[in-house]
């Protein structure tokens, strides 16, 4: 119990603390941009294919059922809700959690018992500043780029399952525009800020707080990926009622 | 000694470290306890003790990366005992930290880490900063090692380089952990050198944790023996070869027999 409340209001904190920054116009560009590489650019090539995958395994579950019951013409835009709305943001944020949140919080991890924080403060360079700002801006700015490809991805999967079962391009593109409307994708996207917020803060924090060398980091390393998967799913809960309603 | 390393502006009526009634204390186990200490300018003083005993943690404590439990903290005269951190980096600009493991940054090459803090704190134009970390990487017979990362280099080089990182914001007090430790005698030598070096030609007030009384008796002003987490004495080291505490005796002669006995705590490697 105590720990879970250590946990909350040390990552409350972070973020608190790390929003300063930008909101007095620092950010460190340069590092930024370095980060938004490696959460971003690096990122795709797993988001793609998870997606891709997810899309045809979704169509492969529902396509030869509305072939079945002769509702071929819902079959784009149910699979399009659900990409939107849950799968893409979800497992996107998933992937870059387990890709880019241990990464985090190993190499701050790394850091933090080699003195490397320690000497950062020394030289008078705040971390949260040069640490946890670079990685924070580039995961809220990735991952809802990230889960644009995720949906485009998704689709695909299950446009090519579509073809697989008999469903005609057009009636599966129509369906898709028919149900798919800037509130179901643009509500998809917007979870995906605060995903990036929970990966980006909850890495950096178990990094920053890593004791006891080279183990500590692995433990940091795993309870970075645990507790940002975890509450990824729980958040996503909410905001999925937040956004979406009943 | 290079002249682009001109003498740091100091209060000479304050004390650079004033250490008042220190005491720190982690999980119940006290790691300093009462710890007075005033090193004036231009001092060289020397903090010894047995490995665990807490040498290091008197470091961290000046430069502030931990809180006393106890105590005051002072840094030319400023109490910075309850200062946040954002107002510690003005404090710590004026101060250079030497770490045991050189805690070099090991995703910027040797040069990057010299010049880091040159680079974010905007104290030099770009095109001069390269010039200015030739001049410290020489200073520390580390030339033409720029572009090598930390990865690349021995301890010793990775301490030199860490030496010419701390010295880069040109620090009106330095404080060195172990910066000979593990050193050929002949590095070592070079470092104690050096360290002489700067308070001759740039006033740089030093503290320095070690246990090699060899280096320390070549470079310091004073030496502190700490045990138990107390100053046992606090005197130049010949005179403390004589003092009338055993323990102090026991310490420099090396000497497996007499009190100092006890396991002591570890705690931040020293």
């Amino acid at each position: 119990m105590f720990a879970a409340l250590d946990f909350t209001g040390d990552s409350f904190l972070l973020l608190l603390r790390a929003l300063t920054y930008p909101l007095r116009g620092r950010v460190g560009l340069r590092r930024t941009v370095q980060q938004m590489a490696v959460a971003g650019a690096d990122s795709l090539p797993i988001v793609s294919v998870t997606l891709f995958f997810v899309g045809l395994a979704w169509g492969w579950n529902t396509a030869g059922q509305m072939v079945r019951f002769g509702a071929t013409s819902y079959y784009g835009g149910t699979t399009a809700l659900a990409i939107a709305r849950e799968l893409a943001p979800a497992l996107c944020g998933v992937v870059v959690a387990a890709r880019v949140g241990s990464a985090f919080a190993a190499e701050l991890g790394t850091m933090t018992v080699t003195e490397q924080v320690d000497a950062l403060r020394a030289l008078a360079v705040n971390p949260v500043y040069y640490l946890v700002v670079p990685r924070l801006a580039a995961c809220v700015v990735m991952l809802p780029i990230l889960t644009v490809v995720a949906i485009a991805s998704g689709l695909l999967g299950a446009f090519v399952m579509a073809l697989h079962f008999g469903v005609s391009v057009g009636e599966y593109m129509s369906s898709v525009q028919r149900f798919l409307d800037n509130t179901e994708f643009f509500g998809g996207i917007a979870k995906t800020l605060v995903f990036g917020l929970i990966i980006a803060i909850v890495g950096c924090r178990q990094g920053l707080r890593t004791t006891g060398g080279a183990a500590g980091v692995g433990r940091a390393t795993i309870s970075a990926v645990v507790l940002t998967i975890v509450l990824i799913y729980v958040t996503n809960l909410f905001l999925t009622a937040a956004i979406f309603g009943r | 000694m290079q002249d682009t390393l001109a003498p740091p502006i100091q209060d000479t009526l304050a004390p650079p470290i004033q250490l008042e009634d220190l005491s720190y204390t982690v999980d119940g186990a006290v790691i300093l306890d009462d710890v007075d200490l005033t090193v004036a300018p231009r001092e060289i003083v020397a903090v010894m003790g047995r490995s665990g005993t807490g040498k290091t943690t008197i470091l961290r404590l000046i430069m502030r990366l931990i809180k006393p439990t106890a105590g005051r903290i002072r840094i030319n005269g400023e109490d910075i005992t309850d200062l946040r951190e954002h107002d510690l980096a003005r404090i710590r600009a004026d101060m250079g930290m030497v770490f045991q493991g050189a805690a070099l940054f090991d995703s910027l090459t040797v040069a990057e880490n010299v010049g880091f803090a040159l680079v974010e704190h905007r104290l030099l134009p770009a095109d001069e900063i390269p010039g200015r970390v030739r001049d410290l990487l020489d200073m520390v017979d580390m030339a033409r090692t720029e572009h090598l990362l930390p990865a690349q280099l021995s301890g010793g080089m990775r301490k030199r380089v860490g030496i010419a990182r701390a010295l880069a914001q040109r620090p009106a007090i330095v404080l060195y952990d172990e910066p000979t430790a593990g050193l050929d005698p002949i590095s070592a030598a070079a470092i104690d050198d050096l360290i002489v070096r700067l308070r001759e030609q740039v006033d740089v007030t030093s503290m320095i944790v070690s246990h090699d009384v060899r280096s320390l008796r070549r470079v310091a002003d004073r030496a502190a023996v700490l045990h138990q987490g107390r100053f046992l004495a606090v005197d130049a080291i010949e005179r403390l070869e004589h003092s009338r505490d055993p323990a102090v005796r026991q310490f420099l002669s090396g000497s497996p027999d007499g009190p100092m006995t006890e396991e002591p705590q570890m705690l931040n490697g020293g």
